[in-house]
């Protein structure tokens, strides 16, 4: 056996039984099935060509500089920490991002594979616990996944296919230019050169494992890379996901799945509004309910507190049914502290009032005071958006043991490593005493990157002295979140005589994120600013890009795709409107406000300094408007933009750049005689350079615009006295099957690797919004321009 | 004292009789593949089948199942073979997967009853099954399919 992976994970793997940490490290073969996938839309369409484009080098890798660098732990290369082969020829693959549903946990150990000439039907796929040090940057968000590891992967897998060679050269005692590895095997061939075939003989991984491992690691400038046209799996989309068999019979493991001997279950009361606190309880009929042994009383937080817990009081009982029946019968009083008077509608009126005044410049170009003063017409409007939460499907939960100064978590997080260091913090435990294993996650969208559960957990742990299950409940999901945003836009234009838009404004006001770590700025942030405010991409002359003042009363994360979802709303929508004032075609007039085709330089146009660009080296990912102009090209080709619509249908389209990604969207939509919104079909076309892995940008494709359905129609909390009304999906509704897009088709632009990959999780949501707006504006003379629509047009 | 049989296998519970199935089935058994999502029917990630019928087993008390023959993703078929789980597979249906026992199950109710369900009487059978990474054009291509190779079986 090739000792690739240190023995401590190899042990833990032995170590699965159901009396111990349940399928936690769960190994199974992945399906053997690798025909092609019965995919929907995948025939047929599933690339689009990209003339505009330099084609490149598609023979070439080059390496190329990423936001990696600038993450915390970076990347790590080494083959010996992600790769194992067994002496039976089964591959081992460490998945060290989280899986939430993107992919990545397929993706990017088919990448290795396939440099590596594994067949990945013999891979298995081990999910790294939280150690950046070894692994690199685990913080599994911000759609960087692909982005920033599909070079270390591939570097990964290089270095151990030629490791391998090199193992049966020497065997076979002929220079390794006399060797090839194909499909699990390394093969002697005829001769040398690229013309040399095989002679027939060969020495499977397995055999060679054992020597391939005293083989020196190459360094970057010795390896050999496939090209394009060589890859067995990258660009292919025919890789099932791993787990899939475990998936289809419940074996799959997610953080609530995790049992531990002598392990008891919690849930807590929290403080209905944030930094509140406990004033009195009384537990005692509480503990009179079979199967309750304690209640344990949690410290709470004043903001900015980080992931810190909100406090209360956890129930702590033999089953989760018994805790929760125990929770219902706490009496508990609290005191609100500084937010018990926030309320939803108010506080849209102060950001409505804040939006209608001059706000702080982040951004100026030419002369927009004077544009406005000098038009023949002004038009403008103010879009809104309400706090949303994720409702991930598994609301949050973690196991955690904390004994003999040790403490095991086992959690779904986005960032087991960010994780491991706030549990050791709160605990005042060193580092190496504290280990976060990483279940598969019911969903993230940004919830959990916040492992507030976790630290709960574990203190729950300390106090009890045995394991805990802490699980949240879908109430307590709701109302405890870390929310989305809540937002106004002001969206100005100054249109000349000749019917031009001579000048532009958009002002944001909108409470950020940073006060859930900071003194509360009061202004959106440059990384908040930098999704689709800053970096609006329009060539109009004068142009004034401003914030307001918003100060937060609940606590505020990211939520998928961030601030680029209310940005995108409002001038994706506005430009539409735009169009309709000017009796213009929408998707004209934004192919005119973007301009020609050309590579953004942004001090020409006055960007920021502290432009974000998703934390990417601007040269070379730059906001490059072709690439924009083309997915708006072929998103309304595909969806026969022009067509005329039966009664009561109408078109409606939005392009939006994030995450370094270019995505267009044109959604139809149906309304019937009741006012009912149906969506029949939506069109989006995606460049997200190299596709790694087509079939699961068409899967998040397609559930973008289910979570974009969602957020235009449903989402919305609602803050009464500090604390949110709604509770559970009857109230807090999300797209079903019978109110989700019916049809919706993904169209991918095709680059060779050459064309960085680049972000595929987040920006397919942010257009979806304005371009239903659109469409309901196109079916109905409505606009509408407040988050939630609703599902019925009245 | 409560008998009850789950997946074929009888179990006595002495526990509180109010106790939902879900999480009997969960903490007590340690079947994890039934997943809780909501606790209040709602969204259907933890449906099974009780004497054939899918039901939202987060809202059915253990005692409702006295002497009724549960079964949950887990007791679906012995390899994990049934028609919609091998159509789940094809298809590459899910993301998350957090809800998919659910869906499944679901969707194996459905081709119990009726082998060659029309594309409304799947959406309506479904409905009840939230999915928010937004599977659903796959889970309803699924089922289709599934149908077909339920109704060839059958045939």
């Amino acid at each position: 056996m090739l000792k690739y992976i240190d023995e401590e994970m190899r042990a833990a793997r032995a170590a699965v039984s159901p009396d111990t940490a349940r399928g936690a490290f769960r190994v199974e073969n992945i399906s053997s099935r690798r025909n092609f996938l019965k995919t929907l839309g995948i025939s047929g369409g599933l690339v689009v060509g990209l003339q505009l484009l330099p084609s490149g080098s598609a023979l070439a890798f080059d390496p190329y500089p990423t936001g990696a660098e600038g993450m915390p732990h970076k990347t790590v290369t080494d083959p010996l920490i992600f790769v194992a082969i067994d002496s039976d020829g089964g591959v081992t693959l460490v998945a060290h991002r989280s899986e939430m549903g993107t992919g990545s946990r397929t993706s990017l150990p088919m990448v290795m594979a396939d440099e590596m000439e594994a067949d990945f039907a013999r891979v298995s796929v081990v999910q790294a616990e939280g150690d950046e040090p070894k692994y690199g940057n685990q913080d599994t968000d911000g759609s960087r996944s692909l982005r920033h590891f599909v070079q270390p992967a591939r570097q990964v897998g290089a270095a151990v296919r030629q490791m391998l060679e090199a193992a049966a050269a020497e065997q076979w005692g002929v220079p390794v230019a006399r060797v090839r590895a194909r499909d699990h095997a390394v093969r002697m061939l005829d001769g040398e050169g690229p013309d040399a075939r095989e002679s027939g003989e060969r020495l499977g991984y397995g055999e060679l494992a054992e020597v391939a491992m005293t083989k020196p690691v190459p360094a970057f400038d010795e390896l050999n890379f496939k090209t394009d046209d060589q890859f067995r799996y990258m660009g292919k989309g025919e890789t099932p996901m791993v787990d899939l068999h475990d998936i289809t019979t419940g074996k799959a493991v997610y953080g609530a799945d995790i049992q531990l001997d002598g392990m008891k279950y919690a849930v807590v009361a929290r403080p209905p509004v944030v930094g509140g606190t406990l004033k009195s309880m009384d537990a005692t009929e509480t503990l009179k309910v079979a199967g309750v042994s304690q209640v344990v009383e949690l410290a709470g937080s004043i903001p900015p507190a980080k992931f810190a817990p909100l406090g209360g009081v956890a129930v702590v009982a033999d089953s989760t049914w018994a805790a929760i029946k125990g929770r219902e019968k706490l009496i508990v009083e609290w005191d609100s502290g500084p937010h018990g008077s926030f309320n939803t509608k108010d506080y849209e009126a102060e950001m409505r009032a804040t939006a209608a005044r001059p706000g702080k410049v982040l951004r100026s170009q030419g002369d927009p005071e004077a544009s406005f003063a000098n038009a023949a017409k002004v038009v403008s409007a103010d879009y809104y958006q309400p706090h949303m939460v994720h409702v991930q499907m598994e609301p949050v939960v973690a196991v955690a043991s904390l004994s003999n100064g040790k403490l095991e978590a086992w959690a779904p997080v986005q960032s087991p490593y960010g994780t491991r260091q706030d549990l050791a913090a709160m605990l005042g435990l060193e580092e190496e005493d504290v280990r976060v294993n990483v279940t598969l996650l019911g969903g993230g969208f940004g919830r959990k990157s916040k492992c507030d559960y976790v630290l709960e957990a574990a203190l729950v742990s300390r106090e009890v002295g045995a394991p805990i299950k802490l699980q949240w409940t879908r109430e307590d999901d709701i109302r405890h979140g870390f929310n989305a945003t809540t937002s106004v836009e002001r969206l100005e234009a100054a249109i000349d005589e000749n019917d031009k838009v001579v000048g532009w404004r958009h002002r944001s006001v909108s409470p950020t994120i940073f006060s859930t770590f900071m003194p509360d700025p009061g202004y959106a942030s440059a990384v908040e600013a930098g999704m689709g405010l800053v970096d609006s991409p329009l060539d109009i002359p004068n142009l004034s890009i401003e914030v307001g003042e918003a100060k937060a009363h609940t606590r505020i994360g990211w939520f998928r795709s961030v601030s680029n979802v209310p940005h995108a709303f409002a001038a994706q929508s506005f430009i539409a409107e735009v169009a309709d004032s000017l009796g213009r075609d929408p998707k004209e007039m934004l192919l005119e406000l973007i301009g020609p085709g050309r590579i953004i330089d942004p001090k020409a146009a006055n960007m920021p300094e502290d432009l974000w660009n998703y934390g990417e080296p601007y040269e070379e990912f730059p906001n490059d408007t072709a690439r924009l102009r083309h997915v708006i090209e072929v998103a309304a080709e595909k969806a026969d933009w022009g067509a005329s619509l039966p009664e009561g249908e109408g078109m409606g389209i939005a392009a939006h750049r994030s995450f370094v990604s270019y995505v267009a969207s044109v959604v139809r939509v149906k309304i019937d005689e009741d006012g009912t919104v149906h969506i029949p079909e939506v069109h989006t076309a995606i460049d997200c350079g190299y596709c790694i892995n087509p079939e699961r940008v068409h899967s998040q494709i397609e559930g973008a615009a289910v979570m974009g359905a969602t957020l235009a129609l449903y989402s919305g909390l609602t803050y009464e006295n500090g604390a949110v009304k709604e509770s559970n999906f009857h109230d807090y509704p999300v797209a079903r099957i019978t109110s989700y897009p019916e049809r919706v088709n993904t169209h991918i632009v095709e680059h060779p690797f050459s064309v960085h990959a680049t972000g595929v999780g987040e920006p397919g949501v942010p257009p979806f919004a304005p371009a239903l707006a659109n469409a309901i504006f196109a079916a109905t003379g409505k606009r509408l321009r407040d988050l939630p629509f609703g599902d019925k047009i009245v | 004292m409560i008998t009850i049989t789950i997946n074929g296998e009888e179990h006595q519970f002495d526990g509180d009789p109010e106790m939902p199935l879900l999480w009997y089935v969960r903490d007590v058994l340690g079947l994890t593949g039934s997943k809780y999502g909501c606790g209040s029917g709602l969204c259907g990630a933890c449906t099974m089948h009780m004497d054939g019928k899918s039901v939202r087993s987060c809202v059915v008390p253990v005692q409702a199942a006295e002497g009724l023959s549960v079964v949950t993703i887990e007791g679906l078929d012995p390899n994990g073979d049934h028609p919609a789980q091998k159509a789940w597979r094809d298809y590459n249906v899910p993301q998350c997967v957090f809800c998919q026992a659910g869906q499944i199950m679901q969707a194996a109710s459905l081709l119990a009853q009726n082998s060659k369900p029309t594309d409304e009487q799947i959406t309506e059978h479904m409905t009840g099954n939230i999915c928010r990474c937004g599977c659903y054009q796959r889970i309803q291509a699924a089922v289709k399919a599934a149908s077909v190779e339920q109704a060839s079986k059958g045939a």
